[in-house]
């Protein structure tokens, strides 16, 4: 009742005695315990996510409290998983188990925010002008006016604004800068859709519809292992983590196991329970070395070389001293190396060549459809030259042929082809194999062998079509001489022992690595011995450590030639595991259409965004990689002329990577010159460029009409992140503050591109509005325009699914988007229906044509099969889909993009749907979701078509189109793909047929999804999902040039850059240090160490970075891990302020100082947010800096191949990727710590907040 | 007599009275997680502060009880004690000043303290240093009356002040009266008095009335019974 009525009980207040009076009893009050009782209480559980790019995808319980978001805990309710094998649950990790803290912290983004100067000259401008469109043109095309705010990004004076004003101000610029430069000027940012899909295909949608582009992520971050597309033509697929339990042997090679896939490391532990092995390599004393039965510590970047030798060791016990069965039939039947490769003369003797292709031989050996993409091999039974089924020239414009079965494509008849020609050779040739092994560098051991070394290899003569002769070889042996194993050919150049050195023996290794080749060969034979027995059950998992280097594709080609030699990929328990930035998009194929627009137009514009800011950020003005440096020794230099930028615009033009912007001029003003030129718009296009009347874009990337004036960036931090090269997006894309320290070639004096026009001046601030949409004030917000605030991941609906575990869950709105922050859907519907309005007299139905690259997983992938042809240089015509991008016209109903958005569109009905080469009809889904959505009545384009106005429509959208969350589907998909391979596989799905997983089944528990061929693993009782399953058991085609695991990589440009068989390459000289160090002395010494920049502890890349709670468990703020050897010889102590720089820029943290760190190596982990504590920089004078200001992206000629079977363009799927851990930077301690700050007064003063 | 005395020493005590009360119970009712001293000792547990705090609690409560006693007790009750009212003034004086120095030395290191100690100063809400600022002037107000009352060693004016506490706590008017022609120091030290009984419920010194006295006396184990 009342405390103070309680208490005028005193003299009563003793009831009883116990305890002879030493005790009473009372009748006090206990209300005051309930706030201890209430701490844990809550009103509700809601089941939501973090949709944060980590891959873990745990499911969590939100708790909420009053309205309020409390804590959350994880969840527990996984589904089961099968007797003898531990269950997932829990999943989670502290990072996860901060994140309420966010939602009602200061970081919170709450209200719309402007820049104020922009806000000031637009307010200023609509007086003036009555339409928005042309008041935004007013401030634009204003040089001073533009320079007024761009020049103030980053530098604060952000205020609060109303979601109208910046909705008509976000629809006005995009409005303009599609009338105006074309549509694909605008431009849109968002990464890995899985970890909340429908926040992604909020923002691309909405870009799809007007024309805008998406860009992509996974290459840029450089999680893209390139090597998975040249292997197997998947983007990447990896065993989930409960795999892991079914293996005997597991390497964890530059992959933090408990660090960096904290929920799913349990199963590590329960591995290891279990009897596995576990070896872990990494130059550090990594976390994950806890787990190690052994430690393997490579120099950093020289794994390829411990790799090559492990092979080595492989081929010589396993395939020719005691070959292994299991191991020998698998690489007959799954890998390309029967697959025969012509021999061809060059300056320094016999060297491999490409395929021998159907097309070579007489009548095309029968074969009359794509005899050009058929490669070759013998059969050891009758001797004959057969072109096996699978290779890619039976997936396209044939039926039924494309399985791997061992039988031959013409006939059917039964064929077993011959690995090897030791036997059956007519000659033994001197073939010459490139070796980068001996290339001298500052930082890391070269030896001294030739740069091309000679080796027998065992060849047949085959009589082409044409009269002559081609000396032939298996790729097998090949690679036998490649690894320096004596095959008993008398070769002088090959090992006779281990302990020769000599590529790529273990002794050969040690010098460069540091690894004791006793180790090398022990962990070899075991892995080997272990697969041999299990039949595959060895597994390597490997990640970004390995993969951030310039030549990643070798660290990761050597691992996994070692799995396949062994019989590992597409075997439970084994296989190639790279868990790194690619959450799988489990529903993909259901999502595309909702994503993309694809219901409305097709084909949506997209970009690979390596490329794009390579050249937009005008990082290609500062490059100091030479060609050159690195082509292989086999190649004449003078075939191979040009800067990187220059292959890129030739790969460009030649359809190989996407362009964005597109073409040098509007592309809806082209399509109305081609139709009062009476011209089709696709001829008149090819006719222009032919011309040189009208030029593509990327080749004058700092031309005015190309620069991409309106950016959107969502669900990431790519200024305080992923940005590599981060000064130079500061000085060329945002024209602000910039801390480059280097000069341009110009500047230099050195050689300019010779395909790119070279402007004098580079231009600085080409963005005219960035728009950035996040829940936290992240340093991209700081940098933009207008700061949109979002809906936290406890204030949405959506979904994510991850490749690490098999289930599809939802991300749900526990309380209401607090303050006015809007869910993503909400955001970028609102900003399509004020654009709907906006464009009015401005944009009506426009035809727009869009230019697509060669496609993989389309007839286009098939392009030019053998040599490379640049139609602008006359060499072939330009054949739009051939020689060039493909040209599509696309109509746009601008009015109508708002009932576009928030509707499924006909094209669904006309044109199904499908993935990954394969397409089915989705009628029955269209209807269904038309009942459980509703239609719209309202006339117009949407008349009757099903509503997709909530993100929970959308949701349900998805997975009732995707096979992996209905059944029908799934059954259907499968037969679609049954037509291509000829054999059945609908049974993987047909006991599911009838499942439909919804939103609310997911809300109510994780459900797991169902096998589709979109993914090469399946779900079932029997087998934890496995990377190429179905390839082994079901004989689906690999999706490459010969169908198979291809570890020979025949294209000209691999060839011509000595990357046909992976080998060791070591580090490229960036050259970033050498003019800066011990320019501007501080008085301390300067030391030269590598930049070494992993994932961290303390975060998820920069989420949580800026978290209270982990700023407490670390030390508060930016840090650089060194060795103590290097803290001595700089005379750094631990947690002294230390400078980091080179010509890209400079950061500044504290030191940890740790035994930790290998000795050469700095390390950084990677996106410690600059809003936390960073003083400035002596070196620029600029706040700190990110770990990305000392990177700039350099980019890769092999990355830009095209329209060359798995080597085509696809999303995300293969292009340049932005690598970084090649760079040095110059360490120092600082010697004033200087907090830019100034005094109270100083602060109030800086005109600029406002 | 002025109007003034009528408001300030008539009226204001039953003002102050009931909001004192009144006040009391209610913060006690409404916001028990208020009802604390705001003790700042984790933040500084000095040598120093310990013996300023027992000082000035040691000077405080004496005073208290010596101010209580003095004023309320019964006149006729002084020759029970063997006291005479001249007796009685110069006892009030000794002890008053004896105690009054010691709380004013506690009270002024407590003060140094909490405005200089950079902790304690940022953990203080405003009304803790107004309550210690006032806390001091009325300390110094009082010892500052036993310089006057040299003057009248004969306990006259303490009859007077006496008889004007007992006129209120017993309801009996013409109270503001028997005061009307004292030293003004006395009616400020009384003024004041009255101010801190005003706003005390609205400060931390409602710790005084959960003073733990029971602790003495306590049994060892207290079981508090569930209720319906």
């Amino acid at each position: 009742m009342s405390h103070f009525l309680d208490r005028l009980m005193f003299f009563r207040k003793v009831q009883d005695e116990f305890a002879g009076g030493h005790g009473q009893t009372t009748h006090e009050d206990r209300s005051w315990e309930k706030g201890y009782r209430q701490r844990w209480q809550h009103d509700k559980i809601v089941r939501s996510t973090h949709g944060v790019n980590c891959t873990g995808a745990c499911s969590w319980k939100i708790y909420v409290k009053d309205g309020l978001v409390t804590w959350e805990t994880q969840q527990t309710d996984y589904p089961r998983t099968r007797p003898d094998l531990p269950n997932h649950e829990p999943r989670g990790c502290p990072r996860g188990a901060s994140y309420s803290w966010y939602i009602y912290s200061a970081n919170r983004l709450k209200y719309p925010m402007i820049r104020g100067r922009l806000l000031k000259l637009w307010r200023e401008a609509k007086q003036q002008h009555q339409d928005p469109v042309d008041a935004w043109r007013s401030i634009v095309e204003d040089p001073e006016k533009a320079r007024e705010y761009k020049s103030k990004r980053g530098l604060g004076g952000l205020v609060r604004s109303s979601w109208d004003e910046v909705e008509e101000i976000t629809a006005a610029a995009n409005v303009y800068t599609a009338k105006t430069y074309g549509p694909d000027r605008v431009i849109g940012f968002s990464p890995i859709p899985a970890m909340s899909m429908i926040s992604y295909a909020a923002g691309s949608r909405y870009l799809s519809l007007i024309g805008g582009v998406c860009m992509s992520f996974y290459d840029w971050y450089c999680d893209l292992p390139p090597s998975s597309p040249m292997t197997w033509g998947e983007q990447t697929d990896v065993p989930e983590s409960a795999d892991w339990y079914n293996s005997k042997f597991i390497m964890m090679w530059g992959s933090n196991v408990p660090q960096t896939r904290t929920p799913d490391a349990h199963f590590m532990t329960e591995a290891r329970y279990n009897g596995t092995k576990i070896v872990t390599v990494s130059p550090d004393y990594a976390e994950a070395t806890k787990f190690a039965d052994r430690w393997l510590s490579p120099q950093q970047g020289t794994d390829a070389a411990m790799a090559m030798a492990m092979g080595h060791v492989i081929l010589r016990e396993y395939h020719l001293d005691n070959p292994s069965d299991y191991f020998v039939d698998y690489c007959r039947r799954y890998t390309d190396m029967p697959m025969l490769v012509q021999l061809e003369q060059t300056d320094k003797g016999l060297a491999a060549g490409r395929f021998l292709r159907a097309s070579d031989l007489d009548g095309n050996l029968g074969e009359d459809n794509n005899p050009d993409w058929k490669t070759l091999a013998y059969d050891e039974a009758g001797g004959d030259l057969v072109a096996p089924r699978g290779t890619i020239g039976y997936r396209w414009g044939e039926d039924g042929k494309w399985n791997l079965e061992e039988k031959a494509g013409k006939d059917g008849k039964d064929v077993k082809l011959r690995l090897s020609l030791l036997d059956s050779r007519d000659a033994v040739s001197e073939v010459a194999f490139p070796y980068f092994g001996n290339i001298e560098h500052e930082h890391f051991q070269h030896t001294d062998h030739e740069d091309v070394l000679m080796r027998k290899v065992p060849t047949r003569t085959v009589k082409l079509a044409d009269g002559s002769e081609a000396r032939v070889a298996t790729v097998y042996d090949l690679m036998m001489a490649h690894y320096g194993l004596d095959r008993g050919l008398d070769d002088p150049n090959v090992a006779s022992s281990y302990d020769e050195d000599l590529p790529y023996t273990p002794a050969w290794q040690e010098r460069i690595t540091s690894v004791p080749r006793a180790d090398v060969i022990q962990v070899a034979r075991e892995f080997a011995e272990n697969a041999h027995k299990t039949h595959g059950k060895s597994m390597v998992i490997l990640g970004a450590g390995l993969n951030h280097w310039y030549h990643m594709d070798h660290n990761y080609r050597g691992i996994i030639n070692m799995l396949a030699f062994c019989g590992c990929v597409g075997q439970s328990g084994g296989g190639w595991a790279h868990y790194v930035g690619q959450e799988k998009l489990r529903p993909q194929t259901g999502w595309l259409p909702v994503a993309f627009g694809l219901d409305w137009s097709r084909p949506p514009r997209h970009m690979n965004s390596t490329s794009f800011f390579y050249a937009h950020s005008d990082q290609w003005r500062y490059e100091k990689l030479k060609i050159e440096e690195i082509l292989s020794p086999l190649a004449k230099p003078e075939e191979w002329s040009g800067s990187m930028i220059d292959y890129n615009v030739r790969s460009e033009r030649m359809g190989w990577l996407p362009s964005a912007p597109q073409l040098g001029r509007n592309p809806l003003a082209i399509c109305r010159e081609a139709e009062q030129a009476g011209k089709e718009v696709k001829d008149y296009v090819v006719e222009q460029l032919k011309s040189g009347d009208l030029r593509m874009a990327c080749e004058d990337p700092d031309g005015e009409a190309n620069f991409p004036r309106n950016m959107f960036i969502w669900r990431s931090n790519l200024l305080g992140s992923s940005g590599k090269g981060h000064e130079y997006l500061l000085k060329h894309l945002l024209g602000t503050d910039d801390g480059v320290q280097g000069k341009d070639l110009g500047e230099e004096g050195t050689a300019q591109p010779e395909e790119v026009v070279w402007h004098e001046q580079a231009p600085q601030g080409k963005l005219d509005l960035l728009v950035t949409l996040d829940f936290r004030m992240s340093t991209t917000c700081l940098y933009s325009d207008i700061v949109l605030p979002t809906a936290t991941w406890y204030e949405k609906d959506d979904l994510n699914t991850s490749d690490m575990h098999p289930f599809i869950h939802p991300l749900s709105t526990a309380v209401d988007p607090a303050w006015e922050s809007r869910s993503d859907w909400d955001i970028f519907k609102g900003i399509c229906r004020k654009f709907s309005e906006v464009c009015e007299g401005h944009l009506g139905v426009e035809k727009d044509v869009v230019t697509v690259p060669l496609l993989h997983d389309t007839p286009g992938e098939l392009g030019q099969p053998f040599d490379v042809k640049d139609w602008k240089k006359g060499e072939t015509d330009p054949v739009p889909g051939k020689t060039m991008p493909n040209l599509v016209v696309v109509e746009r109903d601008y009015p109508n993009s708002y009932n576009r958005f928030t509707s499924l569109g006909p094209l669904m009905d006309k044109l199904g749907n499908g993935g990954k080469g394969i397409s089915w009809n989705t009628e029955g889904e269209v209807e269904f979701l038309g009942k459980l959505n509703g239609v719209h009545w309202a006339e117009g384009p949407h008349k009757g078509r099903p509503k997709m106005e909530t993100a929970i429509q959308a949701a349900e959208s998805v997975m009732g189109l995707a096979p992996e969350t209905c059944g029908e589907v799934a059954v259907k998909s499968w037969k679609a793909l049954e037509k291509f391979t000829g054999r059945e596989h609908h049974h993987l799905a047909l006991h599911q047929e009838h499942e439909k997983i919804r939103f609310r089944d997911i809300q109510a528990q994780p459900r797991k999804i169902i096998s589709s061929p979109t993914w090469s693993g399946i779900e079932s009782e029997k087998v934890c999902y496995n990377a190429g399953w179905t390839n082994v058991h079901e004989l689906i085609p690999w999706r490459t040039l010969t169908g198979r695991q291809q570890f020979y990589q025949d294209h000209a440009w691999m060839r011509g850059f000595g990357e046909a068989l992976t080998s060791y390459r070591p580090p490229v000289t960036t050259k970033t240090w050498h003019k800066v160090h011990n320019q501007k002395p501080n008085g301390h010494p300067e030391i030269v160490l590598n930049w070494i920049t992993p994932h961290q502890k303390w975060g998820i890349h920069s989420t949580y970075s800026d978290n209270l709670l982990m700023l407490t468990l670390s030390r508060g703020g930016p840090i650089v891990w060194i060795s103590e050897v290097d803290a001595r010889d700089a005379g750094i102590e631990d947690n002294d302020w230390i400078e980091v720089f080179n010509v890209n820029g400079a950061v500044v943290a504290r030191a940890v100082v740790s035994q930790r760190v290998r000795e050469g190596m700095a390390m950084m982990y990677h996106a410690q947010e600059r809003i936390v504590n960073t003083p400035g920089s002596e070196i620029t004078g600029k706040r700190g800096g990110i770990h990305n200001s000392v990177t700039r992206a350099v980019l890769k000629p092999t990355h830009m191949i095209g329209g060359y079977a798995q080597q085509s363009y696809g999303f995300n799927y293969y292009g340049t990727v932005g690598s970084n851990r090649d760079e040095f930077v110059i360490v120092r301690k600082m010697d004033k710590v200087d907090w830019l700050e100034g005094d109270d007064e100083s602060i109030l003063e800086q005109e600029y907040t406002r | 007599m002025s109007y003034l005395d009528h408001l300030l020493f008539g009226y204001l005590p039953y003002i102050a009275g009931t909001i004192f009360l009144l006040g009391s119970v209610v913060r006690f009712d409404m916001s028990q997680y208020t009802w604390k001293t705001n003790s700042s000792q984790l933040l500084d547990s000095s040598r120093r502060f310990r013996i300023a705090n027992i000082l000035f609690h040691v000077g405080i409560i004496a005073l208290f009880f010596g101010h209580l006693i003095g004023l309320l007790m019964p006149h006729s009750w002084y020759a029970f004690f063997g006291l005479t009212a001249g007796g009685k003034q110069v006892l009030a004086m000794t002890a008053g000043g004896i105690f009054g120095v010691i709380c004013l030395i506690g009270m002024l290191m407590l003060l140094h303290r909490r405005l200089t100690n950079v902790r304690v100063r940022a953990h203080s809400q405003p009304m803790d240093h107004f309550i210690l600022i006032l806390l001091f002037f009325q300390l110094t107000l009082g010892l500052g009356t036993i310089f006057v009352s040299v003057d009248h060693l004969d306990g006259s004016v303490m009859l007077m002040l006496s008889e004007w506490a007992q006129r209120i706590v017993t309801f009996q008017g013409g109270a503001a009266e028997a005061i009307a022609n004292v030293h003004w120091i006395y009616k400020a030290h009384i003024f004041l008095g009255l101010l801190m009984f005003l706003i005390f419920p609205f400060t931390r010194l409602v710790h005084i009335w959960s003073a733990p006295f029971w602790y003495l006396g306590r049994s060892y184990q207290l079981v508090r019974q569930r209720q319906g």
